[in-house]
């Protein structure tokens, strides 16, 4: 599945590290990213590829809350569908 | 892929502008149940629904989860029953209400509608006493909603089932405390393909059956017009149809995945704003950011009918077909901010009568008082009706005379229905109009053959 992870939230040192850490043991590449900080808010969206057969989505998204929580900032992953449907004709 | 901008604002309409999926309605047809041993009847409906629709909540479940956006209901649909029930020896249709209820329940939807008749133009042995069932049913089920279509463009107004359906009415708030009268809506100009409830069933006219989706967004139109708050007339309908674009896309994207993964055909998305009690999920509020002070002022109909038109104008290409009723929603109890403008007095059973004559649907979730007469609910019902069967639109009416309630008193529904103040209605006698029975011919529209 091609999906979205988005991660925001107050800034501070070593979200990118902590996600894209657990992202790697969850089995999940990462095939494009990008990364602002628009006045103390940090927002991070990865574009990535996972095999769901290998691992349900409800385990994975629970394992990003987990390091949202870690972190303190909230991490979403979604079918990038969602974002294809509604801004691309 | 797509900006990051875009990416944000689509989690924005989700998280902070409540986007949603009302509901995802599956519909099934049950023509085929008929058997003249109810018993039997209902077995197969019960069998037969449980077969098409054992995976919908979890299918359902399954795409919330993938997309990152809510899936507020999960609906079932079925043929009107008065249709099915029709071959049965029995003269109480209460056990058919009860046989989907229990179907209903097995499966876990919300709602199932479908307890239905269609009198637009007479009455079969069958509608009469489906009718009839109707406060027993209602009183003896939770999850059953009903429908009775009483006119149509093409057929006039059957004013002695509009009669019939003011007596009902009060019997069934009898019957409930009122709130049963929240799970039944007057039709006129009915449609098949609804998937909101409670006034949803399965058309004569569908397949087997089908997966339809109501979208929502009320939060996301109010949002858009936030920004910009200058805008012109037409600069309003422009910024609302990008935002109904959006919105609409995703019911696409949901019923899509539902339907291919039910293994059923998709039919239609239904392109309503649909509000629900929570603040910021309100069509109200969207006429009010367009500078209606409070719902129901002067203006609120030309705010309405630009918002209602640009809904439609931005839906329409972004799904594969349209249906059901497609239009802005106005149930007073649903909708905090119209609930407070009644509170406020700026808001009157006239001129939501008014506003009905322009959008979806029709006087809807309206709490009257206990004692109104049945004859004088007839007179409403008749009133909507009239508006619909002139105007070629759906209208319909979904009033509660909750027993013993007066003006100002509130009603609480419960979850989303919500809760609503009892409005005043005009005292005016209508039962010498309403007790005349027989049919409102249907109006000439053109001279065309």
């Amino acid at each position: 599945m091609i999906a979205i992870v988005t991660v925001t939230g107050l800034d501070h040192t070593g979200i990118v590290a902590a996600v894209s850490t657990r992202m790697s043991a969850l089995g999940i590449n990462i095939v494009n990213i990008s990364q602002t900080i628009m006045g103390e808010y940090f927002t991070m969206i990865a574009q990535c590829e996972f095999d769901e057969t290998a691992q349900p989505i409800e385990s994975i998204q629970a394992e990003l809350r987990r390091v949202g929580e870690e972190q303190q900032v909230v991490v979403r992953l979604q079918s990038e569908a969602i974002f294809r449907a509604m801004h691309e004709l | 892929m797509d900006s990051a901008h875009d990416i944000l604002e689509t989690i924005e309409m989700i998280e902070e502008n409540r986007l949603d999926i009302r509901t995802v309605t599956m519909g099934i047809s049950l023509l085929d149940c008929a058997d003249p041993d109810p018993a039997v009847a209902c077995k197969k409906i019960y069998e037969r629904i449980v077969r098409c629709a054992g995976s919908l909540v979890s299918t359902a479940a399954g795409i919330e989860t993938e997309l990152g956006i809510p899936i507020i209901n999960k609906r079932i649909a079925v043929t009107p029953i008065s249709l099915v029930a029709a071959a049965s020896h029995t003269e109480n249709y209460t056990c058919f209400a009860q046989a989907l209820d229990r179907a209903a329940s097995a499966v876990g939807v919300d709602f199932i509608g479908g307890f239905s008749a269609l009198v637009q133009k007479s009455r079969t042995t069958a509608d009469r006493r489906l009718i009839a069932s109707l406060p027993e049913a209602l009183a003896s089920t939770e999850l059953v909603c009903s429908s009775v279509n009483i006119g149509s463009s093409k057929a006039g107004i059957n004013m002695s089932a509009v009669t019939q359906m003011g007596e009902i009415i009060r019997e069934v708030a009898a019957r409930t405390g009122g709130m049963g009268c929240a799970k039944l809506v007057v039709f006129c100009n009915a449609v098949g393909d609804n998937p909101f409830m409670a006034g949803g069933f399965h058309g004569v006219e569908e397949g087997d059956c089908c997966v339809n989706v109501g979208v929502s967004g009320p939060g996301v139109v109010k949002r858009a017009l936030d920004k910009v708050p200058d805008a012109s007339f037409g600069q309003m309908a422009e910024t609302i149809k990008k935002a109904a674009f959006k919105i609409t896309r995703m019911g696409q994207l949901v019923g899509t995945m539902a339907a291919q993964r039910l293994d059923v055909p998709f039919g239609i998305v239904d392109l309503s704003l649909a509000p629900t009690a929570a603040i910021g999920d309100s069509v109200a509020e969207i006429l009010q950011t367009m500078g209606v002070e409070h719902v129901g002022g002067h203006g609120t109909t030309a705010a309405l009918a630009l918002l209602n038109d640009a809904v439609k104008k931005g839906g329409l290409m972004a799904c594969s077909h349209v249906g059901g009723l497609s239009g802005s929603f106005i149930p007073v109890s649903e909708d905090a901010a119209m609930v407070d403008a009644v509170r406020n007095g700026s808001l009157s059973l006239d001129k939501l009568e008014a506003m009905t004559a322009i959008c979806s649907v029709g006087l809807d979730m309206i709490a009257i008082p206990g004692d109104t007469p049945a004859s004088t609910i007839a007179a409403m019902i008749a009133d909507e009706a009239a508006i619909g069967m002139m105007n070629n639109k759906t209208t319909a009416v979904r009033v509660i005379p909750a027993p013993g309630s007066v003006v100002g008193d509130e009603i609480d529904f419960g979850g989303l229905l919500g809760s609503a103040p009892v409005m005043a209605v005009n005292p005016s006698d209508a039962e010498r109009l309403t007790r005349r029975g027989g049919r409102l011919p249907a109006p000439v529209h053109s001279f065309r053959a």
